[in-house]
């Protein structure tokens, strides 16, 4: 191997790196917040990149649908509850906010033909198309059951997983996709070619993990997240409802799992269920970090990316099998070097 | 002597007839409460006014931090809660409650360790801010005075502040919310003569904004001092009750909880 082929490779890890860490940061925020191991954040990747290549195929994309029936549910279930507690004010509401903008967005689809819109707007439609599922998902799945132990959430996480997968497969159908490269610039640095695309998705992370830093640090909202991660009874004390996080921290993850499946979609071709293996890779990342520390996360990632791409020439018929060995030293370590804190009641 | 005495009797009649105009903030009548099939809270009667200080004194394991965990929502409890003159459901939750200004400062503090002084009295003010308040920095600069404490370590976590310091913060962040009814469960808890006098004083001053405060105590002397009125719980049972100048000197009360030892009978943590 010469420097020029160590340099390309050194690329695509840490692109991909920078993707994988999007994931484990989503994933250490879900459970700090929800003790729920989130593993259908790989769906939301898979959902953003169908979504967005079925906008620039000028198909009408699957996740309108299921957004249109996850959203009917939701406001079946929500509005059972308010006729029971009494509580009929909140029923237009309910309506609007499930009901409503999933048909307005339906409404807009239909008018315009999404594959003449500009790359910026497809990617904000696609975004709008999938992010809502994510509190849907947590209403119907997890809410009910917030206070089940972390087994128990575990459980009904893969059954999500599982049910998103067969969705997939219904509404996007068996084939890949691959959208195009947001850019073909590059730029040469001696004598390496540095490839555009990969800077705009290093950039594009990275300008993603700063607002959501600034959301963590300066808002009362991402400060209320922290808090409930922290302690669930001080927080409650405060009017920090554990549904309102619950909700929020999906809304948030969904919206990374998204955003990283739009920019892993001219990289790598996406089916249905590719998201769980990409998932699988940030949930590496977010286990070196303990699912406790973000920075340790993210540092994780991006060395899984890396990994990933030095195994992919050597030994690419193992790169998964290399990747997802490293497990095995980080655990062995860390339960050598971390005390055992008990689970929290 | 005898003159001395039937000046206070006026004078704790008079305020017994003050007592009896205020508007009441929380009446709770008949309320039970269980962990499982153990019923640890029987048939309790409570009233707390505005500008008023009700305390609850008893022993370890009397009920104390359960009372006070059912009347916010924690736990489910059985019986009428009255709490601003609106009857609670059984379904009511915290949020709800914190929501109507009812706020409890708990007796593990419950603070949120990792974070700055500034933002765990910041999130004090959450509930207010989402309904649409945005008085959160000058209410904080309202906490900062009561407890100048606070404002030099507002930068330092949470995590490595004293225990006095741990709870003024959990009492200053409870104030953020300007709440209506304060609930302090053992204030006093492991803390140093000097910085339970001040916290007491404190507790004392807050009485003139006109919230009505439940104060929880084992520190029955310092309770009694600067309560209107006291309940004495007894496994789970109110023994006694009554304005705290007349329980203060209740002989059943001076031999099991102002005894020789100054701190209150059950002063043996
Ligand atoms: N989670 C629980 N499950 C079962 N029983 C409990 C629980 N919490 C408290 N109890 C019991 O309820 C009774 C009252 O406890 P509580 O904590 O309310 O007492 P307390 O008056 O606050 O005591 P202390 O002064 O020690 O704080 C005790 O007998 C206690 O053992
Ligand atoms: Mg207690």
């Amino acid at each position: 191997m010469d420097l020029q082929i160590a340099l390309l490779l050194g690329q695509d890890g840490i692109t991909n790196g920078a993707i994988y860490a999007l994931l484990a940061l989503a994933l250490v925020l879900v459970f700090a917040v929800t003790r729920v191991i989130f593993i259908p954040q790989g769906e939301f990747v898979a959902y953003g990149a169908l979504t967005l290549a079925s906008l620039q195929a000028g198909k009408l994309p699957g996740t309108l649908w299921l957004l249109l029936g996850l959203g009917a549910a939701v406001a079946l279930v929500e509005i059972a509850l308010a006729l029971r507690t009494r509580q009929m004010r909140r029923i237009p509401s309910i309506l609007l906010l499930n009901c409503g903008i999933p048909l307005l967005l339906g409404g807009i689809l239909f008018a315009i033909p999404p594959a003449t819109l500009p790359l910026a707007v497809q990617v904000v439609l696609a975004l709008m198309l999938v992010v809502p599922l994510g509190p849907m998902v947590y209403r119907l799945a997890f809410q009910p059951i917030a206070e089940a132990s972390v087994l128990v959430l575990l459980i009904v996480s893969i059954a999500v997983h599982v049910t998103l997968i067969g969705l997939g497969l219904l509404f996007f159908g068996a084939e890949g996709s691959r959208t195009p490269a947001f850019t073909d610039m590059s730029f040469e640095i001696g004598d390496a070619l540095l490839q555009g695309q990969t800077v705009l998705v290093v950039v594009a992370s990275a300008v993603l993990i700063v607002a959501l830093y600034f959301f963590f640090e300066r808002t009362i909202y991402g400060k209320a997240l922290r808090a409930t991660a922290m302690n669930r009874t001080g927080a409650r004390l405060m009017g920090i409802s554990a549904t309102m996080a619950g909700k929020l921290s999906f809304t948030l993850a969904t919206l990374i799992g998204a955003f990283s499946g739009v920019l892993i979609s001219p990289i790598t071709t996406i089916y249905y269920d590719s998201g769980f293996l990409i998932g699988l890779k940030g949930f590496v990342g977010a286990i070196v970090g303990g699912l406790a520390s973000y920075p340790v996360a993210a540092a994780g990632a991006v060395l899984v990316g890396l990994l990933e791409a030095y195994s992919s020439f050597w030994a690419s018929a193992y790169k998964e099998v290399i990747v997802f060995t490293m497990i095995i030293p980080v655990l062995l370590w860390r339960s050598l070097t971390t005390r055992h804190v008990e689970e929290e009641e | 002597m005898t003159a001395m005495n039937a000046m206070n009797a006026s004078n704790e009649s008079s305020a017994e007839r003050e007592r009896g105009t205020r508007p009441v903030v929380l009446d709770v009548r008949d309320l039970s409460v269980s962990y499982g099939k153990v019923e640890a809270l029987h048939h309790i009667d409570l009233k707390i006014r505005r500008g008023e200080i009700v305390t609850v004194i008893g022993p370890n394991g009397a009920g104390k931090t359960t009372l006070l965990a059912a009347l916010m929502g924690l736990l489910p409890a059985q019986g009428e809660i009255v709490y601003l003159g609106e009857r609670q459901g059984a379904e009511r939750q915290v949020e709800q409650l914190v929501r109507q200004g009812m706020t409890l400062v708990p007796e593990k503090r419950e603070l949120f360790g990792e974070m700055s002084v500034e933002d765990n009295l910041l999130l004090g003010a959450f509930d207010r801010y989402r309904g649409g308040h945005r008085d959160e920095l000058e209410t904080m600069d309202q906490v900062f005075e009561i407890f100048p404490r606070l404002a030099e370590r507002r930068e330092q976590l949470a995590g490595t502040l004293s225990g006095g310091e741990r709870q003024m913060l959990a009492m200053g962040r409870a104030l953020m919310a300007k709440p209506k009814l304060l609930m302090l469960d053992e204030p006093s808890l492991g803390l140093a003569p000097l910085i339970i006098k001040e916290i007491f004083r404190i507790v004392a001053e807050l009485k003139k904004t006109g919230v009505a405060i439940l104060l929880v105590e084992q520190n029955a002397r310092a309770a009694l001092q600067v309560a209107d009125y006291g309940y004495v719980l007894e496994t789970g049972e109110v023994s006694l009750e009554g304005p705290s100048a007349e329980l203060a000197s209740d002989p059943r009360v001076i031999e099991s909880y102002l005894g020789l030892g100054g701190k209150g009978g059950a002063a043996a943590r």
